[in-house]
């Protein structure tokens, strides 16, 4: 599989986006089992470092050691993330297939709302609602992907509506093939090709959000931690001369974000 | 002028529906009385701020008043100050206006001729070197442009001292300077964008059989770029700025809170932790309409760019 994407996709962009985004994984899967101190471990004789062989990333106030908690924050917002395009995508991807093979009455109204949440800013919708509903990782899920269902359901729908038209689909049906079958080993391989792209964006997305709305205190709550929360921390370091934490906080954002989109423009480009 | 009047009914029926929804989920919220009085106020007291609330009345009616009110300009009145929210919001929300702006502004004015250059002298290595900053750039979100810019600007080379936002009033100099950094913050990943998507679109249309007429002509690259391919290419980057604009506006809310910018955004985290309903309807009401009006124009000038579209 990951072979064949290889064989179609023969540019940088997929290559360096792929290079980037297994390492980030890799790197934050590792965290899950081993990381250099204990993340919650405080330290006092090794308060407020910059960053040293000791301490990669240097310490933060309380001693503890800044690169295992970006490892344990990157972990908490890759987790989000993953959830939350799971569901986006996958209820997307069903209520797409279903408005745009079926169309009708449905298919018009949903389209219509789709039209209206999707000119308003995702992050702007998440963020009124979460402020509501208040902090925690699972409502970070729940209404991220919430927010991001009208967006796949928008790709989805318009490749089904014309891929049914074509004459492989029509022989099918002639054939008996029932539409549940039609509709999933038929069409949905076939729109793998603008689905992936967007599944990437989605990633990408996704981090960019929970970071947004944990740094401003409407994402994870306060006793978890992820890569928006300590960002919003490490904050009260930069006017103390302390620039470190921010700096090193930022750059996994930026590089889940670069792996993500880079894999994104990769898998749009056919060369 | 039949496209505009029939955009701007849809304009006008999405607001609507949105206000409604907005509204009544925002009422499901909570009940502001207890909020107000505490919990342990006498029966009588939550009875007569009920009445003068006007909460006895049918979701609906209430629901109407806030609308006709809204569209005169009567925004209600703060349920934690008891001071009408107009007044709470003016000044921020210019504020807010003036933050997107000028940031739209410095999107435009670098994303051009980043867009144009690089198509053409596509294949250049200056050409690439641009495509490989333009994908780094597009993955630094804004609140990291902006931690970045305190660090070099406001610790490092001491330009500017974070956290102290003069308002426009006291020193217009001392006001642009300090809005100059959170500009650039949320202008240069959407510089980065839509340099590129500027770029790939003159291309595409460098592709198309007028450009080969126009070559026919005795055209060559430059001036057949510029005379013909690239008002065709400015199309789909027109729409892309309209939903750049919608970003920008949900970016504030992030860069007014990192460099203590007293602005809408701010305002709107503030009133939801305080869960001042009134002041919260109002304020997503006026970023709605921002987001849809932006839109609208963004759609209508399309269309008056490209007779085709005129459906």
């Amino acid at each position: 599989m990951i072979r064949k994407l290889f064989a179609k996709h023969d540019n940088w962009f997929f290559k360096a986006g792929f290079v980037i985004t297994v390492f980030m994984v890799l790197l934050v899967l590792i965290g899950q089992i081993w990381t250099p101190y204990d993340p919650a471990a405080m330290d006092a004789a090794a308060k407020a470092q910059g960053p040293s062989w000791a301490h990669l990333m240097g310490t933060d106030y309380f001693g503890r050691d800044i690169f295992s908690r970006v490892l344990e924050g990157a972990g908490a917002t890759l987790m989000i993330a993953f959830f939350v395009v799971l569901l986006g995508a996958g209820l997307g991807t069903l209520v797409g297939a279903l408005t745009g093979y079926f169309g009708g009455v449905v298919d018009e109204v949903l389209m219509r709302i789709c039209d209206a949440l999707t000119a308003f800013p995702s992050v702007l919708l998440a963020l009124i609602i979460l402020a509501v509903l208040g902090p925690g990782r699972l409502n970070v899920i729940g209404v991220l992907a919430l927010v991001f269902i009208p967006s796949f359901a928008r790709i989805v729908r318009t490749e089904y509506a014309r891929i049914k038209k074509l004459n492989y689909v029509s022989l099918a049906k002639l054939q008996g093939i029932g539409t549940p079958r039609i509709l999933l080993k038929h069409i949905l391989p076939n729109i793998l090709p603008v689905l992936l792209p967007a599944v990437s964006i989605g990633f990408n997305n996704a981090v960019l959000a929970e970071a947004s709305m944990s740094f401003l205190g409407v994402g994870v709550s306060a006793s978890e931690v992820s890569l928006g929360r300590m960002l919003s921390d490490s904050q009260n370091y930069i006017l103390r001369g302390l620039p470190w934490y921010a700096i090193f906080v930022g750059l996994t954002i930026v590089l889940l974000i670069l792996g993500f989109s880079l894999l994104g423009e990769g898998l749009r480009r056919e060369d | 002028m039949n496209f505009v009047l029939k955009k701007l009914g849809t304009l006008l029926l999405t607001l609507l529906i949105l206000s409604f929804v907005a509204y009544a989920a925002f009422e499901m919220v909570g009940d502001p009385v207890n909020l107000i009085l505490g919990t342990n106020a006498s029966p009588e007291d939550v009875a007569a701020l009920r009445e003068s609330l006007g909460l006895n009345k049918p979701l609906l009616v209430r629901y109407l008043r806030w609308l006709t009110g809204f569209i005169s300009g009567d925004l209600g009145s703060s349920y934690i100050y008891r001071i009408p929210v107009s007044s709470m919001i003016g000044e921020k929300l210019g504020v807010t206006i003036f933050l997107t702006l000028m940031g739209f502004g410095l999107t435009l004015l670098f994303s051009i001729p980043l867009g144009v250059y690089g198509a053409r002298r596509e294949g250049s290595w200056a050409d690439r070197l641009l495509t490989v900053v333009n994908q780094i750039v597009m993955a630094v979100p804004a609140f990291f442009v902006a931690i970045l810019l305190m660090v070099l600007f406001g610790v490092a080379l001491r330009l500017f001292t974070p956290g102290s936002f003069v308002p426009f009033e006291e020193s217009p100099g001392a006001f642009l300077l300090y809005m100059i950094f959170p500009a650039l913050s949320i202008a240069v990943p959407r510089t980065a964008m839509t340099a590129k998507m500027l770029r790939s679109s003159i291309l595409g249309e460098m592709q198309q059989d007028y450009v080969r007429t126009a070559y026919s002509r005795g055209h060559n690259r430059q001036t057949a770029l510029k005379a013909h391919a690239f008002k065709n290419a400015l199309l789909p980057v027109i729409s892309f700025m309209a939903s750049t604009m919608a970003e920008m506006l949900a970016g504030c809310i992030v860069i007014e809170q990192i460099f203590s910018i007293p602005g809408i955004g701010r305002l709107l985290m503030v009133s939801i932790s305080n869960r001042d309903i009134p002041v919260v309807e109002a304020i997503v009401m006026i970023l709605a309409v921002w987001v849809m009006v932006v839109h609208f124009l963004g759609e209508v000038a399309g269309e008056m760019l490209d007779p085709r579209r005129r459906a």
